[in-house]
Parts: C-alpha cells; structure tokens; sequence
C-alpha cells in the first residue's frame, strides 16, 4: 500500500517518461487522452488501489504497462533470472562470510584476524555499485573473462542458450551480490565466535582436555550456527536490496531491474507485483529461520514438552 | 599425620589484567598475588574467601585457562615437576580436572553424554561415561539431556562425573555447592571425600568456611587475592588456636560462634596494595602494618601478620563484649 501511495504521489509524468517529450508533442489531443487513461492519470489513487486489490485477491495481478504482458508473467520470468543471480550470493556469502567469521575469531588479535576484518571494513564501506563498476572494468573488460551485462548472450535465441552460457553471465554479478554480502556476516560471526570462546563452557571444555580444533568444530560452531542462520535469513532481503543495484550496473535483466524500471516508469501494477512477491521473500525467509531454529536448538524443540 | 609429596605445588602466583582506566591510561589490575598452596595426596584443602576474591582465578590460573586479557607469574609443580603449557594440555581431562563452578560451564546446545565423551567414540570411552554418571545416581537416561532439562543438583553431578570419569591425581573444585540444599550439598562434599580417599589430592574452593570445615582437611583463607593464614580444621575447633585476625573474624561470624559479621568490605583487586590488605578492617591495626607483613609459622599452620597469633584484645576491640576466657 505504501508502494501504492508512493508511486501515485511521485512527480514522475508516466507520459513523459515512457514515451518521451518530443513524440508527446507531436500526437493528437484524443491521442494523449488515451493514453493518460492508459496510463491512469487523473483517476483518484484510492479507487486504483481498491481496483488492483480486488484483483489481488482474485490471484490477478493485472498486465504490466511497460511490458504489456501479465504482471505474473514478468515476474516469473525476471524472477527466474534473480534467482540464480541471489541464490548463488546468498549461499557463497553465507558461507564465506561464516567461514571467515569464524577463523577471525579462532585466530583473534592475529594477522588473519586482522586481514579479514579490515577486508569485511573495507567492503562495506565501499558502495555496491562501485564494487560492481570496478569488477566490470577489471574481468569484463580488461581481462574479458565475463561478458559485460545481460543474462543470455546478444542476438541469440532464447530456446538455444545453454545453461553455461546463463551461469557464464550470472557469474560476475553473483560474485559481487556475494562480496557485498559477506562482511555482515563475517563480522557477527567474529564476534559471536570470541564470545564462545571465552565462554564458560569453552573453558570446561578446555579443562576436560579437548584441543581448540575440536572444541571449534564440536561446540563453536554448534553455538555459532544458530545466530549465524537467523542472520542469513534476515539477510534475504539485504540480498534483494543488493540485487536491485547491481541489477542495474550489470544490465541484468532479473527482479531488481525490473523494478527499478516499474519505478521509474510508473507501472503500478508490476511495482504492486514486485513489493507483494519480495515481501513474500523476505517473509518466507523468516520463517524458515524460525522453523529451522525450532528444528536445531533443542531448548526449543524440547522445550515446548517441558515448559 | 604422614604427609607424602604434594600433588600440586603453586609458587609466588601473581594474575593480573591490563585494564584501561581514566583516558589513555592502562592500569594493572592485580587480582592474584604472590600465592603459595602446595596439596597432597588423600587430602582435601579448602580455599575460602568471599566472592569476588579471585578464586575462580586462581583455579583457572593452575589449568593454565586464563581469560585472554589476563597475565600471569610464579608457576606450579604437578608432582615435583615443572607445570608448563605442553605438560598442562597433555594432563587437562585427565590427571588433573575441574569441577567448574555453574552449569554455564555446560555447552548449552550440547546432551550430556556427548559432552562427557568430547568427541571420543570408542566404546571404551562410553563406558567409561556411562559409569561415572553412574556412580553419582545419574541414569542412561541423562545422557540424552540437554543441561537446561538438568536441575540444579544433577548439573553438579553430571560436572563431577565429567571431571573424574578418567581418575584423575588432582580435582580443583570450584564452589561446588551454593543453589544446593543442606542435604544435597553436603552429599555433594561427601563425593569429594571420597574421590580424596581414594588416592587425589582436592582443592576445594568455596566462600562457606562451615561447609569447608565438614569435609577438608587443611584450609587456605583468602583474602583479596591472598592467602592469609593456612590452618588444619582442628584449629577452628576454637578461636585461639587461628591464627589471623580475619580467620578468627571468619570464625566469630560462624552461626555457632556468635554471628558476628566482620564491618567493612574487601578491598577492590589494584586498590592499596601496600603492606596488609586486610589492615582497614583489622582491630589489631598498628603502625608497621602499612609494611609488607611476614609469613608467621605457629603450630602446624602460618599466618602473614605482624600480630599473628595474638588475642584479647581484639575481642574487646571489636564488639566489646566477646570476652573469651582462656
Ligand atoms: N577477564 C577479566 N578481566 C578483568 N577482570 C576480571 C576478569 N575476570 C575476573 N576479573 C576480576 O577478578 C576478580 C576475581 O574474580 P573471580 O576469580 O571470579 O572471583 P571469585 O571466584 O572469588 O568470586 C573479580 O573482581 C573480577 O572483577
Ligand atoms: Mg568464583
């Protein structure tokens, strides 16, 4: 609904933009008129939001503007793109990120430690698109070991493009989507490491004669998990935040671009699309961290019995 | 009484922590010093002082676990040699164990039974496990429990089980009492005497100096990270017998002995550290005090005091009415 009421407030004449000033002079007056109901110009904001709800609530979710093809549709097939380009992040950072938090922490106050966290600094400090724009110039151009956009090669027909040939131009994206995502979890995986260490049950653990090898892998990651899954989890929606800007940089065409076009363009009911299918996203991840929290910690599965 | 060699001796133990005071300035924070404790075998000596002391530390310090920003001096023999790192991690778990002081000390996500076994799983190992929680009441059954499902009593079972299920020379038991009740605490100490008995040597920690007095043998008062007097148990039998002024302190605030507690509060680990800690408090108090006090060997036990030993007027001074006649 806020997305609703955003769209509709902003000063962006949908005309204009997707048609352009000079093709706008030049048409007739019942021209622009059709156009501006196409558009929905001048309709009061709360009967186009009742209208798209009921809608919705059908399972339609009307006809994109811009693409002049069911808002579903596009979804699904931007979202087919995304979802290689954000699954892949998600899991490489997921797992980088914990990786690394996890020897920072082992290895506290040392040059690795260091190393990582002035790494994980330095990358979230540094803008996402730049990141992208720098690993663009670096592999694509200099190097040309990755094409330098879109998701299929140019010219090539949809039905003969090979997997490799999509994973092949996913790679850069993911990788940078991947990069940016790692220091947020690297860093809470370093803290939450150097407080297991220093636990009390780290130093029984100690005392009984286990090594630090097997006091990382038997009660250090077992602890770390937890926090480390919900973290990811919540990091869905980083991911997608994420995706959106190097969407753009990458001319990638996925969910993010499409939205930054729906955006732009005023195409209400393909942003109405986008912000229900990543709320769900976000959502579902949520869930999903909950349930499997019930499922690993066993103060909570058996919990409930005793309780 | 034959004394043998002792298990564990500790020699001039200092524990400190860099701190950062006021602005830029670091502060040393002296929180164990100059320690000296030897135990032997078939003996239990209890180290008593109240909380906050630093004797989590000094049971922590001789397994050589110290908290990261800690610093440690002085050193310890395991059976006449030099305790050193390489030497610890070979006997941790083994000849020499803890009996930590909470069940915070139990891996949260971890079941009993694969805690007790640390990654071991020979069927040898298992056993072994299985025993021992078996010998402190506790079924199968409490293998497969998370320590949140243990009460209070179980966990310091289960702690004990842990520690001892490879009969280890040396047992440091960190305040393995308080949350218990009278019943269960003293069944609890029962279970040290008997692992004592049986041929280890126990350093019994704890701020209950009655407790301590039902099961040890020797005790060691510690006062702000120091060891003030060392007295056998028969010597509490009555004040004069002690030694320090704050051991009989100690004694008068026993219920059976008047339940006189001592005014005033230890002073905080890097306050004051010249001559004797315990001289704000003391009614003994005198000029030389503001020194270094001397080790003051009397009987079979040793004070650091310049008026060691001595009475009368110490009584008076305190309460005014406490006249014991000799
Ligand atoms: N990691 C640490 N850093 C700084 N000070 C500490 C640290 N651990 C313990 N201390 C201090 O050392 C003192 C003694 O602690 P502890 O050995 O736990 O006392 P006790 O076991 O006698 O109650 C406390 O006053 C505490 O503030
Ligand atoms: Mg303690």
């Amino acid at each position: 609904m806020a997305a609703f009421a955003l769209v509709a407030l902003s000063p962006i004449d949908p005309l204009q933009a997707n048609i352009g000033q000079v093709a706008l002079g030049s048409m007739s007056a019942e021209q622009v008129a059709r156009l501006q109901a196409y558009w929905g110009v001048g309709q009061p904001l709360i009967g186009r939001y009742l209208n798209w709800l009921s809608g919705f609530l059908r399972g339609d979710l009307g006809v994109s503007l811009l693409y002049r093809q069911e808002v579903s549709q596009v979804i699904a097939e931007k979202c087919a793109n995304s979802v290689w380009l954000m699954g892949f992040a998600w899991c490489v950072s997921g797992v980088l990120g914990i990786a690394l938090g996890v020897t920072a922490g082992v290895r506290r106050g040392r040059f690795s430690d260091r190393l990582i966290r002035g790494g994980c600094l330095l990358v979230s400090s540094t803008p996402a698109f730049w990141i992208a724009l720098m690993a663009l110039i670096v592999f694509a151009v200099w190097l040309g070991w990755f094409p330098i956009g879109l998701s299929i090669p140019i010219g090539m027909d949809a039905a003969r493009v090979s997997l490799a040939d999509r994973l092949h131009h996913a790679a850069l994206p993911a990788l940078v989507l991947s990069i940016t995502g790692i220091p947020n979890v690297a860093l809470h995986t370093r803290e939450k490491m150097v407080e297991v260490l220093e636990s009390d049950y780290v130093l029984f653990a100690r005392a009984r004669g286990e090594r630090t090898t097997q006091i990382v892998l038997r009660h250090g990651l077992r602890n770390i998990l937890l926090p480390a899954i919900t973290l990811q989890f919540g990091a869905i929606g980083e991911i997608f935040g994420g995706s959106t800007l190097i969407e753009q940089v990458f001319s990638y065409p996925g969910l993010g671009q499409a939205a930054v076009a729906a955006g732009l363009g005023s195409d209400l009911p393909l942003l109405m699309g986008i912000a229900v299918i990543s709320a769900v996203i976000v959502f579902g991840g949520n869930l999903a961290a909950d349930l499997l929290y019930g499922v690993v910690d066993p103060r909570v599965r058996k919990g409930g019995a005793h309780r | 009484m034959q004394r043998s060699d002792p298990i564990l001796e500790v020699k001039g133990l200092s524990v400190s922590f860099l701190q950062y005071g006021r602005g830029m300035r670091q502060q040393l924070l002296n929180v164990v010093h100059g320690l000296d404790l030897a135990v032997s075998e078939r003996e239990i000596i209890a180290v008593v002082g109240a909380s906050g002391s630093g004797k989590s530390l000094l049971a922590h310090a001789i397994l050589g676990l110290l908290p990261y920003n800690a610093h440690m001096e002085g050193g310890c023999r395991f059976r006449g040699e030099p305790l050193d790192e390489a030497r610890l991690r070979r006997l941790r778990g083994k000849e020499i164990v803890l009996v930590p002081q909470g069940v915070s000390y139990l891996d949260p996500l971890m079941c009993v039974g694969a805690q007790l076994n640390g990654g071991e799983k020979a069927p040898d190992s298992r056993r072994r496990t299985r025993e021992s929680l078996a010998r402190y009441g506790l079924g199968e059954e409490v293998e497969r429990m998370y320590p949140f499902e243990l009460s209070g009593g179980m966990a310091r079972r289960v702690m004990i089980a842990a520690a001892v299920r490879n009969t280890p020379k040396l047992v440091i038991a960190d305040e393995p009492t308080p949350g218990l009740n009278p019943e269960a605490a003293r069944r609890i100490l029962g279970h040290f005497r008997e692992i004592a008995d049986e041929g280890a040597g126990v350093l019994l920690i704890t701020h209950d100096l009655e407790m301590a007095l039902t099961v040890a043998d020797r005790v060691a008062v510690f006062y702000a990270g120091r060891i003030l007097e060392e007295a056998s148990v028969a010597d509490f039998m009555q004040e004069e017998t002690l030694r320090h002024p704050y051991t009989r302190a100690l004694w008068r605030a026993m219920p059976q002995n008047g339940f006189q507690p001592l005014a005033g509060a230890q002073p905080y680990a890097g306050e004051g550290q010249e001559g004797c800690l315990f001289a704000s408090r003391c009614p003994l108090r005198s000029a030389e005090c503001t020194k270094e006090p001397p080790v003051r060997e009397i009987g079979n036990g040793w004070a650091r005091c310049f008026h060691a030993g001595e009475r009368g007027k110490a009584d008076g001074f305190d309460s005014g009415t406490n006249f014991v006649p000799v």
